[in-house]
């Protein structure tokens, strides 16, 4: 009996949210939704992340960057990026609070004048550190940043996929109209995300590779590419060292705690 | 005792450095040769059309349990013009202690508070390394007991500084000089402690919402020098520093709102003649990826004004500056920032311009440039009105 009632209960919790929905706007925010909830509970992760600039004559320049993200109950994830590598800014840190609405903090430290500098938000659509990632493409992704259309089912490498279009809601200060993501209907995990720009033209193309399981849970890639199609630029994320539920506090996001930051 | 203290210091700093595996250091830094050149013929005979320098600034960081931190980070310079360029300084040399409630950093350390871009008036933990360079942003390191609380209604700090560091100023060789060089031999104090007087800070900072403010008082031996006209160990002329104490309050508030900045910095201090408040107050607004390139474009403007007028130490009495921030976002994280300042009560007009890119991974080149377009003969800035320069910076990181 206490079987069938373990049972009965993880179906419930399991079904998909997405039945209940109807219109494809409801069906992309249930997928949406749903993809976030799988997330949930992560408490708080940190990685390592190479950053790989790519000009259009194949030149690479590297950066070495520290990450470490803290969720947030009710509100945006806190995330934190150290620059270790080039050497000239090592030391430098990017602190950001996501907010589900409004705008994010943010604030950059620099090290050489030991200033803590509060940076406008509205940069979304500016270049993170010279890279073909945006600010709001690195800023946690919140369910209430965007708005859903569900367009069709379709394989993409061999996996059952949703193709949902997201609508940013601050339509003023995004670079973008509309993304396009694919989300296999296994794991909810994005494995290409296409970016139009204002004039609603192919902007870039994000894909992931080598997702893996943490905590028996948590996906995470090894691997993102951005490739920008109108400048012939590419960034290539590699992430190693996730370590998850490592017991970071709300004071190791402070501005305070960035004049201590290595 | 005070040789006492410093091998006290080497002995801690040795013992650290050979420390056995598996504790480790890490090291890194920087090695910068500097050439300027300077357009006008100098107005004192003893000064130098060209300059060449070369600085070390290595900084070796320990880290130990618990998030507790060692930092030494010696700077020297030599200097082919001017002898009081050529100088050593140790910038930090500090135990950073942490725990859930409270951290302490112990040593020579750097602090900086402030908002606004072209005048730091609320920054005063640290004495300013004036032969540096002529924006005041680089700092003599500063003795310290520093406490900071950080709690969910603010960060409140606690500063015991117990001895005073003397600002430094060219030689009589160098450029950016008064009429008469300053002699920092032969600084005068207003307390009998001199250099030893116990200077003490107290300050809150907090952050709600859109909204970062900070409000300090500080009791001490102010950073600002009067100045005495005296005579040398030859009987010469000579300006002589006379450092007061004084009690200081600042408050520093900054807003942003959407792609505005909006910032604020004042000051009330008294024990340097009559008591006086200054302030600074601007904005900068950013345009971001312009047309799709990836550029931003930031444009600042500020207005200072200090109460004591024509007699404002810091030369910034009733003053307009603009500027402007490019940054190129391309791999090589060039940037360019470009300002004018110009003085609201007489003729005083300055431009500059700071410039950076990286030309290998371990490999930067800064450009600066300094022009003052015209000045009155009542101002600080007279005596450098043939000072204009560029000065080309080449550093290797390691």
């Amino acid at each position: 009996m206490k079987k069938l009632l373990i049972l009965l209960m993880s179906t419930l919790i399991l079904m998909p949210v997405i039945l209940s929905a109807e219109t494809p706007e409801e069906n992309g925010l249930a997928i949406a939704t749903e993809m976030d909830r799988r997330d949930k509970g992560f408490k708080d992760v940190t990685a390592n992340m190479l950053m790989v600039l790519k000009n259009r004559h194949g030149q690479e320049s590297t950066r070495r960057i520290r990450m470490k993200v803290l969720e947030v109950e009710g509100d945006g994830d806190k995330s934190l990026m150290i620059f270790d590598n080039p050497k000239d800014v090592k030391g430098t840190a990017f602190l950001n609070f996501t907010h589900k609405k409004g705008d994010d903090d943010q604030w950059m430290y620099l090290p050489a004048l030991k200033r803590v500098k509060r940076i406008s938000s509205r940069n979304k659509s500016g270049s993170f550190m010279g890279s073909e990632f945006a600010y709001e493409d690195i800023s946690s992704q919140e369910v209430e940043k965007y708005t859903y259309k569900w367009i069709r089912d379709e394989e993409y490498k061999g996996m059952d996929c949703f193709i949902v279009e997201y609508y940013p809601v601050d339509k003023k200060n995004s670079g973008y109209t509309r993304q396009v993501s694919w989300i296999d209907k296994l794991e909810y995990r994005a494995h290409k995300v296409e970016y139009f720009d204002r004039k609603n033209s192919h902007l870039k193309t994000l894909t992931f590779k080598e997702y893996k399981k943490y905590l028996d849970r948590f996906w995470r890639a090894d691997e993102m590419n951005m490739v920008n199609h109108q400048n012939g630029k590419s960034t290539r994320l590699e992430f190693s060292d996730y370590d998850f539920q490592t017991g970071l506090k709300d004071k190791d996001f402070s501005k305070n705690s960035l004049k201590r930051i290595r | 005792m005070k040789i006492l203290v410093f091998l006290l210091i080497v002995k801690m700093v040795l013992s650290l450095v050979f420390i056995p595996q598996p504790y480790s250091f890490d090291l890194s830094g920087n090695v910068t040769v500097e050439g300027r050149y300077f357009f006008y013929e100098p107005l004192f005979a003893e000064q130098e059309r060209h300059d060449i320098s070369l600085s070390i600034e290595p900084e070796f960081y320990h880290e130990l349990d618990a998030g507790s931190s060692f930092t030494f980070t010696p700077f020297i310079r030599t200097d082919y013009a001017d002898s009081e360029r050529s100088h050593f300084d140790i910038r930090e040399l500090n135990y950073l202690w942490v725990n859930d409630i409270w951290e302490m950093r112990l040593g020579i350390s750097k602090v900086f508070w402030g908002v606004t871009e072209f005048l730091h008036l609320v920054d005063i933990i640290n004495q300013t390394d004036f032969v540096e360079y002529i924006d005041g942003e680089d700092k003599l390191g500063q003795p310290m007991i520093h406490v900071s609380i950080p709690r969910e209604w603010g960060v409140v700090d606690f500063f015991i500084l117990p001895y005073f560091r003397e600002r430094t100023f060219p030689g009589e060789k160098g450029r950016f000089r008064s009429l008469l060089a300053v002699d920092t031999d032969r600084a005068v104090y207003e307390s009998a402690d001199e250099e030893n007087h116990i200077d003490f800070a107290l300050r809150y900072s907090h952050t709600v919402g859109d909204w970062d403010f900070g409000m300090y008082h500080f009791n001490g031996t102010g950073r600002e020098p009067a100045f005495l006209t005296g005579v040398d160990s030859d009987g010469r002329p000579v300006i002589r520093p006379f450092y007061e104490l004084i009690d200081q309050t600042g408050l520093d508030l900054q807003t942003v709102q959407g792609n505005w900045l909006l910032k604020l910095e004042s000051i009330y201090r008294s024990g340097q003649g009559e008591s006086f408040y200054a302030a600074v107050g601007g904005f900068e607004y950013s345009f971001v990826n312009i047309a799709l390139s990836g550029i931003d474009l930031g444009l600042i403007g500020e207005w200072a004004y200090d109460d004591r007028g024509k007699e404002a130490t810091t030369g910034f009495n009733n003053d307009i500056m603009i500027g402007t921030r490019l940054e190129i976002n391309d791999a090589s994280s060039t940037e360019v920032l470009a300002g004018f300042n110009e003085d609201l009560e007489n003729s005083d007009r300055i431009f500059f311009l700071e410039s950076s890119r990286r030309l290998r991974d371990n490999l930067k080149i800064v450009v600066d440039a300094y022009f003052v377009i015209d000045s009155s003969e009542d101002s600080t800035i007279y005596s450098f009105r043939d000072d204009d320069n560029m000065k080309v910076e080449l550093s290797w990181y390691f």
